[in-house]
């Protein structure tokens, strides 16, 4: 039998909760939790001052290295990275290598997941047979199997006829269609948002319309197949504006939003920096503002890292041919508390936005701090500082856009169904 | 003598005293069949053309022996499918018929409304034998017949009818014609295999087959064309069967005397397990097939009469 765990006199934050109290674990589910809970015999007691214990990160957006591309990363590192930041929840991409386009590898993954004793992972299916964008994959098989939710990953579905198709299919399995929001034509070629930046480096640009033009198609398709539609890592104001508009007019439409597009505008590039390449490219200020405003107004649903692991050979390249993508598990919570240390964003509104809200999307248990509910659990301190470095990150991933960065917000231990898998 | 048009266009616009009539006359020439007996001189002297732009065998044969029973001249006319039969030829073909002084006028097209165009320029009376995904008005009224024969009714059975109902002119002919006579009437299938705003025809729409059957007196399943896989409206013919393949686990949910109806030809373990299709009980389908001949004499038999028509 596993001992019990106490944590005693810490601010617990969850949806619809925030107390000062204890909570106790007991046989890997949150046995209780309110002000000052007796001290069972024999359970580890967890004392921070000044700490804060929420539900574990339930991050809807990463690409693992599984299948096919473990020299980036394996699941196992990965699993590492996730419980150094907190996350106890992951959704993985499909486009791998193979595809996630059969009920097998779903279940690979979820078993994957549940070896390595930490991270729960939630596979998403492949839109398309090969994620190649052509004919529609086996979506009823796919989510009988445990896909929460269907998507090409970081391919755009193209077509109109496509995505109509699926959104109407899935629609009959109950389950969303998550778009990668941009118009793969307009965007081809391309290595940073067009502008003036992309000019004076001499980068080919990427209009930040190609975003608002396929969120306006795809919520124009939901409108007319009744299918639900998430757009990943929203990145521009005007996107922002359609999905605002979509929502009120009762259209189910949701959004995420990544760390970067919320705390670094194109000026990171700076001298071609391949770790700030990412897909899409990083916007102008005013679009990063626009993104913090739809954080704070509710119309992001949720913030995901956004993760996708490159080593050396991916980021030693010429910036325009550089693959893009930035490492983003270590860093999802304390990135999103720069928010609520600026002001931007109340503290327990950025933990519903990295737990509940993504929980809910994806259809996934946690994310709640609920008697009965698996002690899925992330302690952090707010006010702690540490670095970002390069070369230092926990797991195999590296490429972080934000290196040599102090953060205020550290991850002091994660607990997965009762078990501490980090922090120790 | 309750129908008083020239045509068999559609089912829909039928009026309830029509399609009791051509049932009632129908059942009448079932036990004429079964009799043995024929009445070779109703139509003798009459010339039946069945004009078949589609490839199609047990329609046409059907069409033909009914012809046949009932003593017309029954010519049979297969029009290649591969690109001619455009506005133009088939208006040509019209004036050919019209030159034969042809009676009656059997017509299968690819195309929707292509019997209501011919309709308008020969001199014929012309049944439509299935136009494009439009209507097929002689398969529901023999599913119609095949359905009143086992239950004693139509009117208040629920009905359920599933796949792929978008393609089907099968569907949209037993739709208007079950709800005209009183049935519920269920569509079920995929999303993607819907027609737009079917519900607008009063029927009721499932994507989840086990919904959609429970409580059914009747499952009439629908063919799923090869072509439905390649245009991606359905990923593969494993989940296509997995969901709405009918099978005896997803039977059980209809009522326990069910009927089981396929207008053929089927594609076994595809839309419809053969454990199902071959139940002695439950299935109708080889009774479908018998109701088609008995059905398509009254239909004939209507139309040549002629008396006091309306021209509609």
């Amino acid at each position: 039998m596993m001992r019990d765990t106490l944590f005693t006199n810490v601010r617990m934050i969850g949806e619809g909760t925030d107390i000062q109290g204890d909570l106790l674990v007991r046989d890997g589910l949150i046995a209780d939790f309110g002000l000052a809970l007796g001290r069972p015999d024999g359970a580890e007691i967890i004392a921070e001052d000044g700490a804060i214990l929420c539900p574990g990160l339930v991050d809807m957006r990463a690409a693992l290295g599984e299948p096919g591309f473990e020299y980036r990363e394996t699941i196992a590192s990965a699993a590492v990275a996730a419980a150094a930041g907190g996350i106890t929840t992951l959704a993985c991409l499909p486009n791998t290598m193979p595809a996630i386009d059969d009920p097998a590898l779903v279940h690979m993954l979820r078993t994957k997941g549940e070896e390595t004793g930490s991270l729960t992972i939630l596979p998403y299916g492949a839109v398309t047979r090969g994620c190649r964008g052509e004919e529609m994959a086996e979506l009823g098989l796919l989510r009988e199997a445990g896909a929460v939710a269907f998507t090409d990953g970081s391919r755009a579905i193209a077509s109109s006829r496509l995505m109509r198709v699926a959104l109407s299919y899935a629609r009959g399995f109950g389950a969303r269609i998550i778009q990668h929001p941009e118009d793969p034509v307009l965007a081809a070629g391309g290595a940073a948002t067009e502008g003036d930046q992309a000019s004076r480096l001499g980068l080919p640009g990427i209009p930040a319309a190609a975003e608002a033009i396929m969120v306006a198609r795809d919520i124009r398709l939901a409108q007319l197949t009744g299918g639900s539609v998430h757009f990943a890592h929203i990145s521009t104001g005007e996107a922002l504006d359609l999905i605002r508009r979509a929502k009120d007019a009762g259209l189910n439409v949701t959004c995420d939003t990544a760390p970067p597009y919320f705390d670094l505008n194109e000026t990171a590039i700076g001298e071609f920096r391949t770790y700030q390449k990412l897909s899409p490219p990083l916007r102008k200020d005013e679009d990063r503002r626009a993104v913090v405003a739809g954080l704070a107004d509710g119309t992001i649903d949720a913030i995901a890292s956004d993760h996708r692991p490159r080593d050396t050979d991916d980021t030693r390249l010429p910036y325009a041919v550089a693959p893009p993508g930035g490492a983003g598990l270590a860093t999802l919570l304390g990135i999103t508390l720069g928010q609520v240390h600026n002001g931007n964003l109340p503290l327990a509104q950025a933990i519903d936005l990295l737990t509940a809200r993504p929980a809910r999307l994806l259809g996934a248990k946690g994310g709640h701090l609920a008697k009965g509910a698996p002690a899925d659990l992330c302690l952090f301190h707010p006010d702690r500082i540490w670095k970002v470095e390069a070369g230092k990150l926990p797991g195999k991933a590296q490429n972080t856009p934000f290196d040599g960065r102090a953060l205020e917000g550290k991850v002091l231990g994660t607990w997965k169904a009762g078990r501490r898998v980090f922090g120790a | 003598m309750f129908y008083r048009r020239k045509h068999l266009l559609a089912i829909e616009g039928l009026h309830p005293p029509e399609i009791g009539h051509l049932l009632e006359l129908a059942d009448s020439y079932v036990l004429l069949n079964r009799s043995g007996k024929t009445q070779r001189d109703l139509l003798r002297g009459r010339t039946l053309i069945n004009l078949f732009f589609e490839d199609s065998t047990r329609t046409r044969t059907s069409f033909e022996l009914a012809g046949k029973r009932l003593g017309a001249d029954v010519i049979n006319m297969s029009v290649s499918t591969s690109s001619v039969n455009k506005g133009e030829t088939l208006l040509d073909t019209a004036a050919t018929l019209n030159a034969m002084q042809c009676d009656l006028l059997v017509v299968r097209h690819n195309q929707s409304g292509a019997p209501n165009l011919l309709a308008r320029k020969v001199d014929a009376s012309v049944i439509n034998a299935g136009d494009g995904t439009h209507e097929h008005p002689t398969q529901a009224l023999l599913d119609a017949l095949t359905i009143k024969r086992r239950k004693g009714r139509i009117e208040g059975l629920t009905v359920a009818i599933c796949g792929d109902v978008l393609h089907s002119r099968v569907a949209r002919s037993n739709i208007h014609l079950l709800t005209t006579m009183g049935s519920q009437v269920r569509v079920a299938g995929p999303p993607t295999l819907m027609p737009a705003e079917v519900a607008k025809f009063g029927v009721t729409v499932f994507h989840d087959m086990k919904e959609g059957l429970a409580g059914a007196d009747i499952v009439m399943m629908l063919r799923l064309q090869k072509e439905r896989m390649t245009s991606s409206l359905v990923p593969s013919e494993r989940e296509y069967f997995r969901f709405w393949g009918l099978d005896a686990e997803k039977l059980a949910f209809a009522k326990p005397d069910a009927l089981v109806m396929h207008p053929g030809p089927m594609n076994r373990g595809v839309e419809i397990d053969s454990a199902v299709a071959d139940d002695p009980v439950r299935s109708v389908i080889k009774e479908q097939v018998e109701m088609g001949v008995a059905v398509r004499m009254a239909v004939l038999d209507t139309l040549s009469r002629g008396d006091g028509r309306n021209d509609a």
